[in-house]
């Protein structure tokens, strides 16, 4: 199961990156928006999958009998989720709020921090 | 014990919590945030003492043993770092009372700053990979709504390449924290020291290093990853800039020291060269930068890169006396860099511009704040018997012990150069007259005003000073911490309580 998963990974990562070399400003949110999710699943496949075998200690039982499905993964993931859901989250807003004020969405026009040194005029 | 450990980021974050419902009162909301400060640095010397004399002290949250929960430690590297953002906090809380506007701290200033250290803490106290990664992310939200508050079109512009640029390293991060638990199955980073040096899978393990240089190397701005940088830093009140220019790169240089001395087996040597090729190329691009620019902030911004060149190249060489020279610097480096943009924000309030064509007559019109400035930007560029040329001299003992003359050579050159440009704003904003004879002088701002901006700067200018003159007891402290770094025994016994026989390579 792990080997499919990692595939699936890879190909997100790849789709990502696709995106996030376009000049528009969305396409690069959702680029991040595929890496962020490739990162999670990577997570999970990194805490290796064991099929129908939920982390339970059965009553009675100090431990739970092998095998089990990896709990930590998940949990680690759940915080990524949030974490990850707040930080894109604020991005869209920041990209709808640079939309409204600098009225564009094409980074290469985006010179306003950096502005273009002015050509020195030629002595001639 | 394992409260006052969880201190450092809770002070701060019941600061913000307390601040917040407060700000729309200017007054009342700043004079909480400079209360919170005052206490984190009060805890973080009683952390500091402790640690100076008890040693490593490491804490369980909720009483989960060491691999299994999160564990916070505070070795030598972690005291002194913390009781640093303790004094930048402080001071530059108390700076922004009158740097900042009312309009910014009604739309909550005050507790996002609060938030900004709580992060910064969090990163240096905790032992723990994946906790790491939620303090990352606590300081990342902060800086993220500090950078653009207030909304002003240049802001959202640096905003944008700031935010968009550090997404890339917080996934990064988590891809390769994510490796580093499919590798050792634990993300304890005592039981990292231990684990990680028993896969036997040297490929897989050289690429974790990459991803983590990638990663850290990123949020701490070195060679070809630090475009985000000089992008945004001059877009924010200068207040943000200097808490963003003292503290969010060097926590990602702790995080690298801490991942090359403590996480990574010490025989692994390539991540180490790579590094200090980035660290030379780095120390050169940031200070050709700061050469070709023009801006009060802008030069200042590129200088941050070049020093965090300094500060890798301590942890690429490798040995006690680098890494202690790297300690040194960056205690020095956080405490003139923070101090220089302050200084320039009071330049700004007294000639109208951060341009430095357009200023000028400083030193006529405030020779006080002259004297200010040439402590700091002189320590920065390496003037016996200012703190920085210590902290240069420790790395350059370090380079000629390997015999790596050229290392010395291009640490040279940039001490050249920083000069260079640091006498540039010399002799622009301070020495030349005003093109337009505007300049007031501190006496002409209000009185409660110019103790705001004149006491942050005397106090960390103080401490350049005293750093300078007597270099000693920190360069001990100095030597300490490296060599609790290259021997990671004790913290790993204080976190795990295993007495494992540490063998070093030296």
């Amino acid at each position: 199961m792990e080997g499919p998963l990692a595939l699936v990974v890879g190909i997100l990562i790849a789709t990502g990156v696709y995106l996030m070399l376009a000049r528009n400003l969305l396409h690069y949110l959702f680029g991040l928006i595929l890496i962020s999710n490739a990162a999670n699943l990577a997570i999970f496949v990194a805490g290796r999958v064991t099929r129908a075998a939920p982390p339970l200690i059965p009553q009675g039982m100090e431990v739970a009998p092998e095998p089990i499905a990896n709990p930590l993964p998940q949990a680690l993931i759940l915080t990524a989720i949030v974490i990850g859901f707040g930080l894109l989250a604020f991005a869209l807003a920041l990209i709808t709020q640079a939309y409204k004020v600098l009225g564009t969405l094409d980074v290469d026009t985006m010179r306003i921090a950096e502005p273009v040194p002015p050509k020195r005029e030629q002595s001639s | 014990m394992s409260w006052l450990l969880a201190l450092p980021f809770l002070i701060p974050i019941l600061t913000a919590l307390a601040a917040f419902p407060a700000r729309a009162r200017k007054l009342l909301c700043g004079f909480i945030s400079v209360f919170g400060c005052a206490l984190l640095l009060t805890t973080t010397i009683v952390i500091l003492v402790l640690v100076e004399t008890g040693g490593t002290r490491a804490a369980q949250m909720g009483d989960w043993a060491a691999p299994f929960g999160i564990t916070l430690v505070a070795d030598r590297l972690s005291a002194i770092m913390l009781v640093i953002s303790g004094i930048v906090g402080f001071c530059v809380s108390l700076f922004s009372l009158s740097d900042i506007r009312k309009y910014r701290v009604k739309l909550g200033f005050h507790s996002f700053f609060q938030l900004l250290l709580a992060g910064v803490c969090g990163s240096f106290i905790t032992g723990d990979l994946f906790n790491l990664y939620v303090w990352f992310e606590v300081m990342l939200i902060a800086s993220f709504a500090l950078l653009v508050l207030g909304g002003d079109r240049i802001q959202l512009d640096g905003g944008i390449k700031y935010v968009a640029l550090n997404l890339v390293s917080t996934l990064l991060m988590l891809t390769s924290i994510g490796m580093t638990y499919g590798l050792t199955g634990t993300l304890n980073m005592a039981q990292l020291h231990i684990s990680l040096a028993a896969v036997d899978n040297p490929t897989a393990v050289s690429a974790l290093a990459v991803l983590f240089i990638c990663a850290f190397g990123i949020k701490a701005a070195i060679f070809p990853l630090f475009f985000w940088l000089p992008a945004s830093y001059h877009t924010p009140p200068v207040t943000v800039t200097a808490v963003f220019a003292g503290l969010l790169t060097k926590v990602g240089v702790y995080t690298l020291i801490r991942t090359f001395t403590l996480i990574f087996p010490s025989e692994l040597q390539f991540p180490h060269t790579i590094l200090l090729g980035t660290a030379l190329l780095t120390m050169l691009t940031g200070v050709l930068g700061a050469a070709a620019h023009y801006e009060f902030r802008k030069i200042l911004a590129f200088h941050i890169i070049s020093q965090i060149g300094f500060l890798v190249l301590g942890l690429a060489l490798n040995s006690p006396l680098a890494l202690a020279g790297a300690v040194f610097y960056m205690i020095h480096n956080i405490v003139a860099k923070t101090n220089l943009f302050l200084i320039s924000g009071t330049a700004k309030r007294l000639t109208g511009s951060f341009e430095l064509s357009e200023i000028g007559g400083l030193y006529r019109a405030s020779p006080l704040l002259s004297f200010f400035f040439f402590i700091a930007a002189f320590s920065l560029a390496g003037f016996p018997p200012l703190s920085g040329f210590w902290a240069k001299l420790l790395l350059v003992k370090a380079s000629l012990d390997q015999a790596a003359y050229f290392v010395v050579a291009v640490a040279l050159i940039t001490g050249i150069l920083t000069l260079f440009s640091m006498s540039k704003i010399w002799a622009e904003a301070f020495l030349k007259d005003h093109p337009k004879d505007y300049c007031q002088s501190l006496q002409d701002i209000p009185r409660y005003e110019r103790y705001e901006r004149l006491l942050p700067v005397a106090f960390l200018a103080l401490i350049t000073l005293v750093l300078g003159l007597i270099p000693g007891p920190l360069i001990d402290y100095s030597l300490a911490a490296a060599g609790e770094l290259l021997k990671p025994g004790e913290y790993i016994e204080a976190v795990l309580g295993l007495d494992i026989q540490y063998v070093g390579n030296r």
